[in-house]
């Protein structure tokens, strides 16, 4: 076997973040504060293009996400472009300003797989944490249809103080829609989720009950509906293997163009981040100065360089690093092991019952 | 829901599961949703065969022929993976 340092992988994922214009307001959205501009939106044409590049990669699936893909009125153009290009093709959406007409439409493009987000059991939870009226309506109207077009449907149900205490519901809920599997994603704090921290914080009773919920509920419908859980890190006594490293397996392209080995990698300063309007993807995987700022274990410190565990969770998230540590190379403070883990601690016990900052 | 398992049964890939081959990913990969897994040589050899029209009988008595290997053995391992993959909705039956 040879090192990641000395081979490098062909990327699996791409994560197409086609607008950042969405109905919702969502107070955890895993956008950046800072916003890409409609009128700085790719092009069709581009995505095509970058599609293709993609497949010619290596990539076998792409996401269609956001913001709400939707508000892309070439949204079922872009789709058809992803299908022809070979790729397996997924729409991760909000539901919300997609119309039936419309799915159909991408089902007939080639789409493969819907995701669509719920959050909550309970209606008016769910459309006051969307800060939209009618959300949670229009999306349980949308699962039926998925369904009654016979494709797959995964819910994605984010999880946080709020809405801890429901998980059984959830998982009832998302097997009523029809859903072949349920996304149990505790919230993860970045972006506007970390501007709502305080807010979104479930205690530590709240996050032990739902880890142990969710294991009971594997086994009750085990063979029905598959249940994949995002485990809540700010908790865990190690960290996440963030993407599955940095710069191995998938790669995000924001509306804009710029290519990222992560969604959140903008928070990071003084990374140099190619775009598909100037460079080809091959090139952007393999030269671009920030994917290869954290490839391999060279950029690590103490105490990820000896650890063990160096090639199986990659040190952890550098964004997270960055954000609470204040060095990206430093080791994610969520390991135990980081001299900065009792600030984590502390975060973890900050719950105020603020009101939410919608992401707007 | 998928049935219980017997040697009649006919596995299939559910639509949103696909067995794919990619040169860059180093052999066949198996494509579901927002999940990829590398089959085994084994695996790969069964999913070949799970096309919706070849009952597990089918599937065992082709297998058998092909590496010239004990039936029943062969039945105990494709009912074993078959049933796994069906438990995370990769195949249907």
């Amino acid at each position: 076997m040879l090192a990641p340092t000395q081979k490098l992988s062909a990327p699996l994922g791409l994560l197409a973040e086609l607008t950042h214009r969405c109905p919702l307001g969502c107070p955890y959205c895993s956008n950046p504060l800072a916003l890409d501009k409609r009128e700085d939106e790719l092009d069709g044409e581009t995505w095509a293009r970058v599609f293709r590049e993609a497949a010619a990669l290596g990539v076998l699936q792409v996401h269609l996400s956001g913001g709400e893909p939707a508000a892309r009125r070439d949204l079922v153009e872009i789709a058809a472009s992803a299908h022809a290009a070979g790729l397996y093709t997924n729409l991760i959406t909000s539901a919300v300003g997609l119309t039936n007409e419309r799915l159909a439409a991408l089902a007939e493009a080639g789409l493969d797989h819907v995701q669509i987000s719920i959050q909550d059991s309970e209606a008016a939870s769910a459309d006051h944490i969307a800060g939209y009226d009618g959300a949670s309506a229009r999306k349980h109207a949308l699962a039926a249809e998925v369904v009654r077009l016979k494709l797959p449907l995964t819910v994605n149900m984010v999880v946080h103080r709020a809405n801890a205490g429901r998980i059984e519901a959830m998982v009832d809920l998302a097997l009523a829609l029809g859903a072949s599997r349920v996304e149990i994603a505790h919230v993860q704090y970045y972006g506007w989720a970390l501007k709502n921290r305080a807010a979104l914080m479930p205690t530590r009773a709240q996050v032990e009950t739902a880890v142990a919920q969710v294991e009971t509920l594997r086994a009750k419908h085990q063979g029905r509906i598959v249940i994949d859980a995002v485990v809540p890190d700010y908790y865990a006594r190690y960290p996440k293997p963030c993407v599955g490293g940095w710069g191995r397996r998938s790669l995000n392209v924001t509306p804009a163009g710029r290519v990222l080995p992560c969604h959140a990698a903008e928070s990071i300063p003084g990374l140099a981040f190619w775009s598909v309007r100037e460079h080809p993807l091959a090139e952007i995987w393999t030269s671009s100065p920030a994917f290869n700022a954290f490839r391999g274990t060279d950029w690590m410190q103490e105490p990820c360089k000896s650890c063990e565990r160096r090639e199986q969770d990659f040190g952890g998230c550098r964004c997270q690093a960055f954000l609470l540590a204040g060095d990206a190379r430093a080791a994610d403070p969520v390991c135990h092991l980081s001299p900065h883990h009792a600030t984590v601690e502390a975060l973890a016990a900050v719950a105020e019952d603020v009101p939410y900052d919608y992401r707007r | 829901m998928s049935e219980p398992l017997s040697p009649q049964s006919v596995p299939r890939l559910p639509r949103g599961v696909r067995l794919v081959h990619n040169e860059a990913q180093g052999g066949w990969v198996l494509l579901a949703p927002e999940r990829a897994f590398k089959p085994d040589a084994i695996a790969l050899e069964i999913l070949k065969r799970c096309d919706g029209q070849a009952s597990i009988e089918a599937i065992v008595d082709d297998l058998a022929k092909a590496y010239n290997a004990p039936r029943d053995r062969i039945l105990a391992d494709v009912s074993k993976l078959i049933a796994g993959l069906a438990e995370k909705r990769l195949l249907e039956l």
